[in-house]
């Protein structure tokens, strides 16, 4: 009812989005609280909880906590850009392509289709390889991996609002497309193309935690959630809170960034044409 | 009369007996209210209201089966000699499709369409049957609804909307069923396949001896399948009784209203929507909950709730002033009502259209060789099945489909393919206005932006101008300004329709083009639209080209008719003079297979 924050009101919006706030607080806030800088040795390597260091220490000796609390700025920051930046692509090609009755569609989406028979992991080292690496190439690479997919879904979307009345309408009033598209189209197929933006999102904190883990990804001793999981990875049995606390907090970014997704879908979804009334209109 | 003929018959054992049925929502409000009737074998009883009435609640009851949310509160049902209510849902089960069968309004969604048709016989043959099956169980299931033996290897999307239906009709009967349901089962299917399905239902009754609850929206449909009529509105029964006293001598105000809404092809007049919205359920008011919207309305309906009372020994009214009420005229005496036109003046003319669509590689023909004007002020009607082409002329005309040869030109001047090649002022005085409401408005748009929209477009005003005209435009639609500031999912299919008209209006044009604009909503909303259509052609001097399958609604509107088939005009005249006299043996099919009022009995 209250227009576009009516999402809150589900149970599955409240909690994503309470879980969303404590995630994206650890991240901005935690660096200011942290004990110890993130890259300074403290103690012994691989020590297990203690007062000095509450979640022990890594594989260098340095404290946990605090390149957890480090960590989460670089690992959000990369797999937002990177999604949103997915999106932007994605949305793009998906729109003209299901828009185009002409060979705009067949063209561009067979440019997808190939770019989707590359193993992802392979693309981004090629390109790393390519162009050097940097936050820059890291963000553009994890994008065009996940536009594919996504222009997938946007043009069969597309497709089928094109053919409705008000987008017809607005065709008939001469209107040019990029009006029809973001004014007619757009808003409406935000729905299903927005259910998946969690998966999509932790797909991206993937592709770059396994890019790390190959060592060409973001160089230590920056700290990362992802480059926290590779790094210490091999000694999980000596210290088994330097792998599972930044995990742990991959995993609850998801879940919050999942319900919160979901939420915004289905509030969206909610104004769609009710299924049982399509039956009465075949003649 | 056909029960008579029956020796098993008795009045003792009807096929169906609903005793005070009343059904509620889980939180309270009542859905069905003291609902009672009975069908001996053989006899079709007609179930008609508008949309929320409760009639396809009433209808699915039969089966043991509600909708979740919805609890039975008291009353019995016994149907085949078998009680429903009150018995363990798994014996309910196994009496679905062995005593009492259902067939939907839907037929695409009510099969699988993963199982051939064969399996999907089989299955209800299986569910049933001990004994072991024929191997020509499945063909003769198929040919007692005249389908050929080798539709069972088909699935259901290589079948058309008649096809699938009369398929679900031989998958409902192949158990030999004494008692069938069924829900709007010819709704959204052309006249043609309408008529056949019809005539195949009055057959499988004749032979069977079957009972059967026809539910319907249209009057008209039900005047010709119906021996009684039971008439709802807001959950309760308003009239009931033989369908011919009921239909000739309507004794409620709203079965005279409903009588005054539909369109006949051979009674051509004005027609008269009901003003007003159907009630939905918990909105209910006190006393009969048709009064609002009556025109026999005096205090005392508004107080109390009238009794179903006896008008004859077996016809009985839910009316307090029934008995001044059935004086009254019987259908409000108004001829066709004429707009002046002047025909010599064209405002439109196609000449010798061509279009087709593109299937990958293969081209289909949808329009060959087509020629028409339209003149100023003039409504010209274009009749034709579904797939007939007609859609396809009016997307050619405000330029939504390229045509692939032939000429249109708008007041003098050829019209370019595309709209967006064309200039500002042929955009605006070409509207058109489509066939389904739930599609034809943004969702996401609130209804005043989307009138907003082509004020800004095609004739240029600023944002505070558009916003004022906006309620002007509304209250042209006769829905108050405040509908500005809702989404379309809060208005019903006849608001949103009126919407659309308001869009259309905005750009004050010449010529509006309606695509089978009132085929999905009740009739007595139909008439509403239709009625408004009227008085805006005559108040703005609109021309129209109205597309329909309804020759009904054509006799009530147009001035001139084109009558298409497959892709091309078979017949084209005066309205009063193709259909008074057709010429064409495809127009007297379709005049034929058109339900209508007068000629029930005919029909029959």
């Amino acid at each position: 009812m209250t227009g576009r924050l009516r999402f809150l009101r589900t149970p599955s919006g409240a909690i994503g989005i309470g879980i969303l706030t404590c995630v994206l607080l650890v991240a901005f806030v935690g660096p200011y609280l942290a004990p110890h800088s993130p890259t300074a040795v403290i103690g012994a390597p691989l020590s297990g909880a203690s007062g000095h260091a509450p979640l022990g220490t890594d594989f260098l000796g340095r404290d946990v906590l605090s390149r957890l609390l480090y960590g989460g700025r670089s690992v959000i920051g990369l797999a937002l850009a990177a999604t949103a930046l997915a999106y932007l692509i994605g949305m793009t090609i998906g729109l003209i392509a299901g828009y185009s009755r002409s060979v705009v569609d067949p063209i561009l989406m067979r440019t997808v289709d190939v770019m989707l028979a590359f193993p992802p992991l392979l693309f981004l080292l090629v390109l790393i390889a390519g162009t050097g690496q940097s936050r820059t190439v890291m963000v553009v690479g994890v994008a065009i991996i996940l536009a594919p997919g996504i222009s997938r879904i946007v043009r069969t979307a597309t497709q089928e609002v094109a053919v409705r009345g008000y987008v017809e309408a607005a065709v008939a009033r001469g209107e040019r497309p990029p009006a029809v598209l973001l004014r007619e189209v757009v808003p409406n197929i935000l729905a299903p193309v927005l259910v998946d933006v969690g998966l999509r999102f932790t797909f991206s904190i993937l592709i770059v935690a396994s890019v790390n883990f190959l060592g060409l990804g973001l160089q230590p001793p920056s700290s990362n959630w992802a480059v926290m999981i590779s790094e210490n990875r091999q000694y999980i049995s000596l210290n088994w809170l330097s792998v599972v606390a930044p995990a742990a907090m991959i995993a609850i970014l998801t879940i919050g960034v999942n319900l919160t997704g979901d939420a915004i879908a289905r509030s969206l979804g909610r104004s769609y044409t009710p299924s049982t009334t399509r039956g009465v209109v075949t003649a | 009369m056909n029960a008579a003929s029956v020796p098993t018959t008795s009045a003792a054992s009807p096929a169906i007996s609903v005793q005070s049925l009343c059904l509620a929502l889980a939180t309270g409000e009542t859905v069905v209210d003291d609902v009672s009737f009975e069908v001996p074998r053989g006899e079709i009883l007609g179930v008609v209201g508008e949309s929320g009435s409760g009639k396809s609640t009433v209808a699915l009851a039969l089966l043991g089966y509600t909708k979740p949310g919805i609890v039975v509160r008291h009353g019995s049902i016994d149907v085949g000699g078998e009680r429903i209510l009150g018995r363990d849902p798994r014996e309910v089960r196994r009496l679905r499709g062995k005593v009492v069968s259902y067939v939907p309004q839907d037929p695409g969604g009510a099969l699988n369409p993963s199982l051939r048709i064969g399996a999907t016989i089989l299955d209800v043959l299986r569910a049933h049957r001990t004994s072991p099956l024929d191997d020509d169980a499945v063909p003769s299931a198929l040919g007692r609804v005249e389908l050929d033996g080798h539709f069972a290897q088909r699935y259901p999307h290589q079948l058309s909307g008649g096809q699938q239906q009369r398929v679900v009709i031989a998958t409902a009967t192949v158990c030999g069923p004494p008692v069938a349901v069924l829900d709007e089962p010819t709704t959204g299917l052309d006249v043609l396949t309408q008529d056949r399905i019809l005539r195949e239902l009055k057959r499988l009754r004749e032979e069977e001896q079957m009972a059967m609850v026809f539910v319907s929206h249209d009057l008209a449909v039900i005047a010709r399948m119906a021996d009684r009529v039971l008439v709802m509105y807001a959950g309760r029964v308003l009239e009931h009784g033989p369908a011919e006293e009921v239909i000739d001598h309507p004794r409620h105000p709203y079965t005279q209203a409903l009588v005054a809404a539909i369109p006949d092809v051979h009674a051509p007049r004005t027609l008269r929507g009901i003003p007003g919205v159907s009630v939905g359920v918990g909105e209910w008011p006190e006393g009969c909950a048709f009064a609002p919207r009556c025109r026999h309305q005096v205090e005392s309906c508004h107080r109390a709730l009238p009794e179903l009372v006896f008008a004859r020994p077996d016809h009985s009214v839910r009316c307090f002033r029934w008995e001044d009420v059935a004086g009254a005229e019987r259908v409000p005496a108004g001829t066709r009502s004429e707009i002046e036109a002047s025909a010599s003046d064209d405002l439109l003319t196609v000449t010798h259209l061509e279009a087709c669509y593109r299937r990958g590689r293969a081209e289909q023909t949808a329009v060959h060789d087509v020629s028409f004007t339209i003149g100023r002020g003039q409504c010209v009607a274009l009749v034709g099945e579904s797939g007939s082409g007609k859609s396809t002329i009016g997307r050619c005309i405000v330029g939504l489909h390229h045509p692939s040869g032939g000429v249109i030109a708008f007041d003098s001047r050829p019209l370019a393919a595309a709209a967006r090649a064309r200039p500002l002022e042929q955009r605006r005085r070409i509207q058109i206005v489509f066939q389904n409401p739930y599609q034809s408005l943004n969702p996401r748009q609130r209804i005043g932006s989307a009138i907003e929209r082509p004020l800004r477009v095609l004739r240029r005003l600023s944002h505070d101008d558009a916003e004022r005209e906006v309620g002007g435009l509304l209250e042209r639609v006769r829905l108050p300004a405040g509908v500005a500031k809702r989404f379309p999912s809060e208005l019903s299919g006849g608001e949103r329709q009126r919407v659309a008209v308001a869009r259309a209006l905005a750009a004050q044009p010449d010529l509006l083009i309606c695509d089978e604009i009132t085929s999905s909503l009740d009739v007595s909303v139909q008439a509403a639209v239709l009625e408004l259509l009227q008085d805006l052609r005559r108040d703005l001097h609109l021309s129209m080209l109205f597309i329909t399958h309804n020759l009904g609604v054509v006799a009530s509107v147009a001035d001139t008719v084109l009558v298409m088939e497959r892709g091309s005009l078979c017949e084209t005249g005066a309205v009063d003079e193709v259909l008074s006299a057709p010429t064409n043996a495809y127009t007297r099919s379709l005049l034929q297979a058109a339900p209508s009022l007068t000629e029930a009995a005919v029909a029959g």
